[in-house]
């Protein structure tokens, strides 16, 4: 199993108010499988989305990644536990400016501990898989949307993680961008890699094969692969 | 994460603002550099009060007999009559690191010139004595060994003595009576005013020692032993040695009480030290302030550039990098900062100081320590002022922080 989520809850203090953004999250994701998470906003999708990328804590609940558990992690454990096991692709690329696009790609790999010579390799592999080798010393200002992005998911891959997690990637993005993206998404799929995604595009939704409704912070709906079961 | 690496990133963010690193750098500049400079104008003034105060005498030694005793009856200080000029020749024959050795007697008597006279301090000396009190002769010569070794009635006097028994003609070549014996005098000393402790320095008659012991006293000891060390710092050395002669000279054995002092003038010497080393560590306290307001200007710096990246240090954080990741990233960028303007501030104070010697015509003394402790100092500052900062770059949440726009 990769994902193993039991009783997640997320409570924010708000004037004298208690207020769940996630109210009780049970969600078990297997290894290989494509879900997109969608949901209205203030559905708590991003909340969820924050907690399984280990960039937060639950309130109270389980979460197992790959066995361990890393609800109750510290700042650092978290940081260590990212680095490792997700990789990122975030709406708004989050790619650093000044600096070329391998070495964006790069970035993982030195909080990681690896050698400038094995970093300028993997980069630049997989700058390759997602059809940028060419443009590798380019800057992200110099890049398009779609380019910056593929740059994005070329580091989300380059420390070899369990899960990419995707949180609106082609919100930013011209149609034929959003085309070219997704259908990464898809081989990568193929290829076995575990990937959740944010969305609220239906469309981009239907490349997963596994879907799940948020509503209120409770998981309303959850099908996937024509198993259709409704939770709630 | 490898050290090479943070410092690599941090030496990327500071290129990528080259002009605000530059601005920040310059506080430390202007601080390490004042720093530099003060000292070795302090460390100049020092060495100018040395030579100085050294002229007056500050590494000067001098032997007095002591008290004469009798059947358990002590005697006043200098009552003692065993300190001989034989004393004095055996200190500058025997010791090392002497310069001048002038054993002197003197009494006061009446000079007299036609029908003028004038009661003054009669001084035998040898001719080492017009180099250890830094004395010049303005018309006529001094005494030579040549007077000294045939007992020569001549005299040198000094202005006051001049002025009240010749008044505006020329003493030199004519005669004085001392004790109504008569004397020619061969030179006018040159005015050297008040003593520091108010006494007419010119007003003085000077004859060769043993003119005085025999002719003029009747004695064969010397009231005191002037004696100049070429080296400050080698006072104590000799004047042990000095004690240790004289002791043997003077055949006293055991722990028999010596019947001699030998002083010196080491309060003087510390008064001068104490009060340069005081000078000194004003003006550095001074341009060390500087240093810290720059100090703070690499604190402001760093926390706008905490704030300007703090999507960066989300991005950052997102990825994997720790607590201990960001705030070494920061705190060597704000450390860059200290070593880089540390190092540009040596320079313009090496050179601030070369430009004070050559045209303020004052002799500066720039010396390893202050550039030492200055550049050490700044780099502490860039350390110590980049730890809040960087701190609070580490501190952040990573959410809150790829939110940041």
């Amino acid at each position: 199993m990769t994902i193993l989520l039991s009783g997640i809850k997320k409570l924010y203090q708000i004037g004298d108010q208690e207020v769940a953004a996630l109210d009780g999250i049970d969600l078990h994701i297997k290894k290989g499988e494509f879900t997109a998470l969608m949901g209205p906003s203030g559905s708590g999708k991003s909340t969820l989305m924050n907690i399984l990328g280990c960039l937060d804590r639950p309130t109270v609940g389980s979460y197992k990644l790959d066995g361990e558990e890393v609800a109750q992690l510290g700042d650092d454990a978290l940081a260590i536990t990212r680095n490792k096991k997700i990789g990122f692709v975030f709406q708004n690329f989050n790619l650093l400016s000044r600096i070329s696009a391998w070495e964006n790609v790069a970035l993982p790999l030195v909080y990681a501990g690896v050698g400038k010579k094995e970093r300028m390799e993997k980069a630049a592999y997989f700058l390759d898989a997602v059809g940028l080798g060419p443009r590798k010393d380019h800057q992200p200002n110099e890049l398009s949307g779609g380019q910056r992005q593929r740059v994005a998911i070329a580091r989300a891959l380059v420390n070899d993680p369990r899960i990419i997690m995707a949180d609106e990637p082609t919100g930013n993005l011209d149609t034929k961008s959003s085309t070219e993206i997704m259908s990464i998404f898809s081989k990568l799929h193929e290829e076995g890699k575990t990937i959740i995604l944010v969305t609220h595009e239906p469309e981009v939704a239907t490349y997963a094969s596994r879907q799940l409704l948020l509503r209120d912070g409770k998981i309303t709906r959850d099908e996937g692969k024509g198993v259709v079961m409704d939770v709630v | 994460m490898l050290f090479s690496e943070s410092v690599r990133i941090a030496l990327t963010a500071l290129f990528a603002n080259k002009l605000r690193s530059i601005l920040t750098m310059l506080g430390i500049i202007i601080g390490v550099g004042a720093v530099i400079a003060m000292v070795s104008v302090g460390m100049g003034v020092r060495q100018q009060v040395q030579t100085s105060i050294a002229s007056l005498g500050s590494n000067m030694l001098i032997v007095s007999p002591g008290s004469s005793s009798s059947g358990g009856l002590r005697g006043a200080a200098g009552s003692n009559v065993k300190l001989k000029y034989e004393d004095s020749e055996a200190i500058k024959n025997k010791i090392k690191n002497i310069d001048y050795v002038s054993p002197t007697v003197s009494n006061s008597y009446q000079i007299v010139n036609g029908n003028q006279n004038w009661n003054s301090t009669v001084q035998g000396v040898t001719p080492d004595f017009m180099a250890i009190r830094s004395l010049t002769v303005g018309t006529g010569s001094f005494i030579t060994t040549t007077d000294l070794n045939s007992r020569n009635r001549v005299a040198v006097i000094g202005t006051t003595v001049a002025t009240n028994l010749f008044g505006t003609s020329n003493p030199v070549g004519q005669n004085i009576r001392v004790n109504n014996a008569p004397y020619k005098v061969i030179g006018v000393l040159e005015s050297k005013g008040q003593s520091s402790v108010g006494q007419d320095q010119d007003d003085v008659v000077i004859v060769p020692l043993t003119t005085a012991q025999e002719r003029l006293m009747g004695i064969t000891y010397v009231k005191s032993i002037n004696i100049q060390v070429s080296d400050a710092n080698k006072m104590d050395q000799v004047q042990n040695e000095i004690e240790i002669l004289l002791r043997q000279r003077h055949q006293i054995v055991g722990d028999k009480e010596d019947d001699f002092t030998v002083r010196n003038l080491t309060s003087l010497m510390q008064t001068m030290t104490e009060t340069t080393t005081m000078i000194t560590l004003l003006l550095a306290s001074i341009a060390a302030i500087s240093l810290v307001v720059g100090g703070i200007g690499i604190m402001n710096i760093m926390m706008v550039s905490v704030t300007e990246r703090t999507r960066e240090i989300g991005i950052r954080k997102a990825l994997g990098a720790t607590f201990q990741n960001i705030m070494i990233q920061f705190l060597i960028e704000s450390v860059v900062i200290g070593v880089i303007g540390g190092a540009i501030g040596i320079l313009f104070g090496c050179l601030a100081s070369m430009a004070i010697a050559k045209f303020g015509n004052f002799a500066t003394v720039i010396t390893a320590a202050p550039i030492l402790l200055s550049f050490f100092f700044s780099v502490g500052i860039g350390l110590f002022f980049g730890i809040y900062p960087a701190r609070k770059a580490a501190l952040l949440d990573p959410i809150e922080a790829l939110r940041y726009e």
